[in-house]
């Protein structure tokens, strides 16, 4: 993504934060259309009862939906939180350990969801 | 003048708010705030994959008082992000950047995010209700 002229010169960042910016928005706008139909979908379900969700669930289209819109959610929160706390955190020692966890927590979040979608996916539920 | 004594800006207490100032701090706390409503998306995920006990514990919750003041806030959080992330997306491609465009924008995100939410949960309380 960088231009021949800046990487020449080089200037800019010194470390990731081209990729960082473009993947931000490269999850943004999956998400654009992810994030409406989840919302439409949750209306949809509205008073469903815990065998109807569990169906919808494992039903093929929502279940890759549902994936697509974990793993963009939290590479998106895990960017962004990421720029949130290198603006507020001064202690190098404190920022790198936030900055960490929170990635650590946004990695088990995608994982723990992607796995729950797939048991019902795949019927491995009880 | 000694620099610790320079006057720091802004003064919070007598700062002139702007529309565009507000909208990106909330840019900001909304983005927390979603992060945060992710871990219910996924602990209503994994309740509905480990069987009715737990699925109940999670929709009681989200039935409750406190569950429904929070998914009305995160409504509210999602639409507003999604909305202003679009501003940004337009932004990005260097357009709609003058003072002007701007503050018509901001609008537009207020009024669109007052809308959705709106809708959604009209259509949503009917739902409940029908």
């Amino acid at each position: 993504m960088r231009s021949p002229l800046g990487r020449a010169i080089g200037l800019g960042s010194a470390k990731e934060g081209v990729e960082h910016w473009m993947l931000q928005r490269v999850t943004a706008l999956a998400l654009v259309p992810l994030v409406l139909w989840f919302v439409i979908a949750l209306i949809g379900l509205v008073g469903a009862d815990f065998d109807t969700v569990q169906e919808w669930v494992g039903r093929p289209l929502p279940a890759i939906c549902l994936v697509l819109m974990l793993i963009a959610t939290f590479y998106h929160a895990s960017l962004g939180l990421q720029v949130v706390i290198e603006d507020y955190v001064h202690g190098e020692f404190s920022r790198l350990g936030l900055v960490i966890i929170v990635r650590l927590a946004c990695v088990a979040l995608a994982v723990a969801g992607t796995v729950a979608v797939l048991t019902l996916a795949l019927g491995a539920a009880s | 003048m000694r620099s610790a004594d320079r006057p720091l800006s802004p003064h919070l207490q007598i700062y002139r708010w702007q529309l565009t100032s507000v909208l990106s701090i909330l840019h900001r706390v909304t983005g927390v705030v979603l992060a945060v409503g992710g871990i219910l998306v996924v602990s209503w995920l994994v309740a509905a994959a480990s069987g009715p006990e737990a699925y109940g514990a999670v929709a009681d919750f989200i039935g409750s008082w406190l569950g429904i003041v929070l998914l009305l806030g995160w409504s509210a959080a999602l639409f507003y992000h999604l909305c202003n992330g679009i501003r940004h997306l337009v932004w990005d491609t260097g357009h709609a950047l003058d003072l002007k465009s701007t503050y018509i924008g901001g609008w537009i995100v207020v009024a669109a995010t007052a809308i959705l939410t709106v809708i959604a949960w009209v259509a949503g309380i009917s739902r409940w209700v029908g």
